[in-house]
């Protein structure tokens, strides 16, 4: 119930502020998506979804950052101090 | 960027494990609260890459396995009314009550029907006037905002046949009574991504400063949890308690308040009942005053208590991180996620069905 994995916003329709809705696709399966707790979701964001609900925009530059680590680490370890 | 494969990297898993060595000097146990990271840590096997001196326990998180007998109870005593079509998320049929679970009132003929979102159970009520709909709203902080949604929702439609089994349970104070616990060797915490998206990463603030402990907000793919665990371990080494945030791609600091707006619209915090552990002060969410027409334990008066059936099962212990899954003499043997004794063998993200899954049992 709680494995949220991240999916693409492919399409918005907006009537209802409560009841903005979205279509995510997640690897290929696509569903319908509530996005009235990411109201600024544009198309091509990725959401992570909660039973059909949208509760975070996913920020690609702190995606990123993990990776900026493990090439500290690799730093670290290729030219000890 | 997908998201997905990018933190599934053998090469860099191997990376961070290898760091965490390198700066490991001691003992240290750690509780991974959620069981969305139980689930991934015994998919991937994470507890094989890190070192021996590293212990993971895992925590309470599965809002499957924390929902009281008395309320399995009540939704089977529920679902049995001949008007009523019972909607659940589909972890909950066969999580064992008292007596029977809700799949066996299913198979009586029960009208039990599975869910995705809440929101599909008012179009349930709306197809079905004739019928009283009922919703079994469990879960953490991280499904109240859908929960909320739909209750809303059903009174601003004027919607009469509806109505919500509400087991809203929340984390800081059960991360509380495990740390209050005589039996607490938890030294490290990896905190609940999706919980803090919803709620911001404030209230761990107080809980890292009271009990000395390092609370590192961590993702659910298998390099966020072992950075998470990184950062945690490197506290500790440093004598740092801090609240950090590994899973900074979905949480910022404040949460999402439009969430937050309507969890506080909707709900009240009160005490609750978590299966295993017993009650909690303030850790739970009931109905408002003005919600308190659409609450089914109203409008269908019952009253269960919370006797566990099975007296074999330890699920209490393995929710605690007291004990693990395979500590238990009826783990693989009469207990299964086929014939479940207990509920953390039922959920996937249960410690004891993770650990059926994907590890030999022995
Ligand atoms: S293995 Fe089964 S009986 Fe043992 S603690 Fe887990 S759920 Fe309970």
């Amino acid at each position: 119930m709680c494995l949220a994995v991240p999916g693409k916003v492919t399409k918005i329709s907006s009537a209802d502020p409560l009841m903005k809705i979205g279509q995510v696709n997640f690897g290929g399966i696509v569903k319908e998506v509530n996005l009235a707790y990411v109201p600024e979701a544009k198309i091509g964001d990725y959401v992570i979804v909660h039973v059909g609900f949208a509760i975070s925009i996913l920020d690609e530059e702190e995606a990123q950052r993990i990776f900026d680590t493990l090439d500290q680490l690799d730093n670290i370890q290729d030219h000890p101090l | 960027m997908k998201y997905v494969d990018e933190y599934r990297n053998e090469k860099h898993a191997r990376r961070i494990a290898s760091a965490i060595s390198e700066c490991v000097t001691r003992r240290w146990t750690l509780m991974e609260i959620c069981g969305g990271q139980t689930h991934a840590i015994a998919k991937y096997n994470l507890q094989e890459l890190l070192p021996d001196k590293i212990s993971l326990l895992h925590g309470p998180g599965c809002p499957v396995c924390v929902t009281p007998v008395s309320l399995i109870d009540k939704a089977v005593y529920m679902a049995a009314q001949p008007n009523v079509i019972f909607c659940s998320f589909g972890d909950m049929l066969r999580v064992p009550g008292s007596t029977e679970d809700l799949l066996s009132v299913k198979s009586r003929g029960g009208d039990i029907r599975i869910v995705y979102s809440p929101m599909d159970t008012l179009k349930i009520a709306k197809d079905n006037p004739q019928k009283e709909v009922v919703f079994f709203a469990i879960g953490f902080e991280t499904t109240a905002p859908a929960n909320a949604m739909a209750i809303k929702k059903a009174k601003l439609d004027g919607m009469r046949n509806i109505s919500f089994l509400v087991s809203q349970v929340l984390v800081p104070p059960a991360v509380k009574c495990l740390l209050d616990s005589p039996e607490n060797c938890v030294q490290g915490l990896l905190a609940a991504g999706h919980v803090c998206a919803i709620m911001g990463t404030e209230e761990y603030q107080p809980i890292a400063k009271d009990y000395h402990i390092p609370i590192v907000v961590t993702g659910f793919e298998p390099l966020d949890i072992l950075q998470g665990i990184y950062l945690c371990v490197k506290q500790l080494e440093e004598g740092r308690s801090e609240v950090e945030n590994q899973y900074l791609r979905a949480v910022r600091k404040a949460g999402n308040a439009s969430a937050q707006n309507i969890i506080q619209e909707v709900f009240e915090i009160i005490p609750r009942q978590w299966r295993g552990i017993g009650e909690i002060a303030q850790s739970g969410l009931g109905l408002k005053k003005t919600y308190a027409f659409y609450d089914a334990e109203k409008k269908f008066p019952c009253e269960f208590d919370d006797r566990e059936k099975s007296s074999e099962c330890i699920s209490g212990l393995v929710l605690q991180g007291i004990k693990k899954p395979n500590e238990c003499s009826a783990f693989g043997k009469s207990c299964t996620p086929e014939s479940p004794l207990g509920a953390t063998m039922v959920s996937t993200e249960g410690a004891c069905a993770a650990y059926y899954r994907y590890q030999p049992v022995s």
